[in-house]
């Protein structure tokens, strides 16, 4: 039992001896609504965020009911005809479907493949470093790409990455190599998306390494090294097993992500010439949806997405408390 | 600690020498970038990799800045930026005090209420609908409500609350204090670097705000930044003939003008609210 103030106290108090005489039911309802009063402010507080939760993310789930619908605009989501799984049957059956989708998880795999690792062996190479301000300055650095937008970073790229004047090509010249069009090729926009996308995100991805590196206790390295154990053995017996807990957190969200494979990344760096590689679901879906107006065919294809999200999510968390780790929830 | 080992040296060289290089190779695309706009257009053409300009001539900045496009966006983008990050702090402090108080019943519940968005999502054609049917498409507000609360924001909020000493809210009930007078005069104060670090995620977002916008925004006048950046950086120049081909003359430089224009009230700001975020703030996201 918890008093919230002295005034509830004596209050609770009073209550308790009245209580005596009176019905257990009673007694209860009157305690309830009594703790939810001292707790007012408390609850008024969590007001904003339900419904701010309710509007932008409950009706949308409830709305997704529209991919089992033939919307229409008129009629509204809740007016318009039922279609049963009609959308999904079409969806299925179209061969730029299954492109959108293996886009998706290729794209994603390469991302998994090669942009899990990457923060995590620099927070092992930065947690190395024994000047501070090194150390601090390289953070300082690598953070920065994650705080500007894929739109700047575009731009960016797109100068870096030019054909005929831009720094890479002008650095292959140089060693007498032909410019490759690293944005305008098939062959090399997926290895141009994943090593963007590390170049953005691996620096501020090893923060939560740091973090978890920062809290394992400076006396087990020196129990370590009186018992003889080199840096290369400590790394690998100690600070490893230490963080493999945050290592699977991650992978596990990871995995509950895998149909992200950067919607707005490859929306600001995409053309129709490499359409056939990177188009994904979700600029599939913003095409046929608010290209073509055809929302009960993009919200089909949404909703197909999530559910894989979802179910991967389950899957992994279910998976890593088998194997003895924590898991997400 | 001390590594006398002539591999441990050995070690430690290298490691500097490789985290100098990645961190490099992380910013000079920024830097040249920078180089590029400030540049005449022969030297770009002509030299092979300029690392430091030759000649510098700020004309691309003068035509950027003559452009009425860039100072409504720019306007838009304050605007979003300010009202968003002060609406999200709002509902971010309030729900994560209250979600933070140990044992408050039902918090368990709407914890998860809250938690679950970030497992599934309805998907964006029915929030586009949501937007739609609230009658915010081309207006600031869809760029503001729609992702106006961040779970993970929520979340190392809670948490940071959560492991301020239970003393001094106790205390302070005690003496008779609201819940509401409570944050306002202690926790708040108290939470300075995770409000800090939370602002800043909040007003970086707002500021990159480009996925509401392409969704919700189609009236020019209500572009925001990113969007006038990309008609700048991938649409044909033509569209901006206000100084007919000095445009073309001009265009690399103009392009990456406008990347440093929209990018660097971020650089400038970001180093010094990262002591916060290095300092541990972040650490409670583990947690949870």
């Amino acid at each position: 039992m918890e008093f919230v103030d002295s005034e509830s106290a004596r209050k609770e108090v009073a209550l308790r001896q009245a209580a005596v005489q009176s019905p257990d039911r009673v007694r209860k309802r009157a305690s309830l609504l009594r703790y939810i009063w001292f707790n007012r402010y408390l609850y008024i507080m969590l007001i904003p965020a339900l419904v701010y939760y309710l509007i932008f993310h409950y009706i949308p789930m409830y709305g997704a009911v529209v991919a089992f619908k033939e919307f229409s605009i008129t009629k509204g989501i809740l007016g318009s005809d039922w279609a049963g799984f009609e959308h999904f049957r079409y969806l299925f059956s179209q061969d730029k479907f299954w492109e959108v989708f293996k886009n998706t998880v290729i794209i994603s795999l390469y991302r998994l493949a090669f942009g899990f690792p990457a923060p995590i062996i620099a927070a092992l190479l930065l947690n190395e470093v024994r000047s501070r301000l090194f150390k601090q300055t390289i953070q300082t650095v690598i953070y920065l790409p994650h705080f500007i937008s894929w739109v700047i970073l575009g731009g960016i790229l797109i100068n870096l990455l030019s054909t005929d004047s831009g720094v890479v090509n002008n650095i292959i010249k140089l060693f007498g190599g032909t410019p490759i069009g690293f944005l305008s090729n098939e062959s090399y926009f997926r290895s141009t998306l994943v090593l963007s996308m590390i170049w953005k995100e691996f620096g501020w991805n090893t923060i939560i390494y740091i973090a978890a590196l920062a809290g394992i206790s400076p006396h087990l390295y020196e129990a370590s090294v009186i018992d003889g154990a080199n840096r290369f053995q400590r790394l690998l017996y100690l600070t490893i097993p230490l963080i493999r807990s945050t290592i699977v957190l991650i992978l596990i969200l990871r995995l509950g992500g895998i149909m992200e494979a950067g919607f707005e990344q490859i929306f600001v760096l995409y053309h129709p010439g490499v359409y056939r590689v990177s188009d994904i679901i979700d600029t599939y879906v913003y095409r046929i949806g608010l290209t073509d107006g055809k929302f009960s065919l993009a919200a089909a294809v949404g909703l197909f997405k999530s559910l894989i999200n979802f179910t991967l999510l389950v899957l992994a968390n279910w998976l890593s408390r088998k194997m003895g780790e924590h898991g997400v929830y | 600690m001390h590594y006398t080992s002539r591999v441990g040296k050995l070690f430690d060289s290298f490691n500097i020498g490789f985290l100098a290089i990645v961190a490099i190779v992380t910013i000079y695309p920024f830097w040249d970038t920078f180089v590029v706009s400030i540049i005449p257009l022969k030297e770009y053409l002509g030299s092979n990799i300029h690392i430091f300009p030759r000649e510098v001539t700020f004309e691309a900045y003068q035509y950027l800045f003559s452009m009425n496009e860039l100072w409504t966006s720019y306007g838009v983008t304050l605007f979003v930026t300010v009202v968003g990050t002060a609406i999200s702090m709002f509902l971010t402090v309030t729900a994560a005090y209250a979600l933070s108080r140990p044992g408050l019943k039902g918090s368990r519940v709407i914890m998860f209420f809250f938690v679950f968005t970030m497992m599934f999502s309805g998907g964006i054609i029915p929030t586009y609908l949501v937007v739609k049917n609230l009658g915010m498409m081309n207006s600031v507000w869809a760029l503001i409500f729609p992702s106006a609360l961040a779970t993970y924001n929520l979340i190392i909020m809670k948490n940071f609350f959560a492991a301020l000493p239970d003393g001094l809210v106790e205390a302070a009930r005690i003496d008779g204090c609201n819940d509401l007078r409570i944050l306002y005069k202690i926790v708040i104060p108290l939470s300075l670097p995770a409000i800090s670090t939370i602002t800043l995620f909040y007003a970086v977002t707002r500021w990159n705000e480009f996925f509401n916008a392409i969704f919700f925004i189609s009236d020019k006048e209500l572009w925001p930044l990113q969007l006038f950046l990309r008609s700048m950086l991938f649409e044909n120049e033509s569209s901006y003939s206000g100084g007919g081909d000095s445009v073309f003359l001009l265009g690399p430089s103009i392009k990456m003008a406008t990347v440093m224009a929209a990018s660097i009230p971020v650089m400038l700001l970001y180093p010094f609210f990262q002591k916060y975020f290095t300092n541990g703030v972040l650490i409670g996201a583990v947690k949870e």
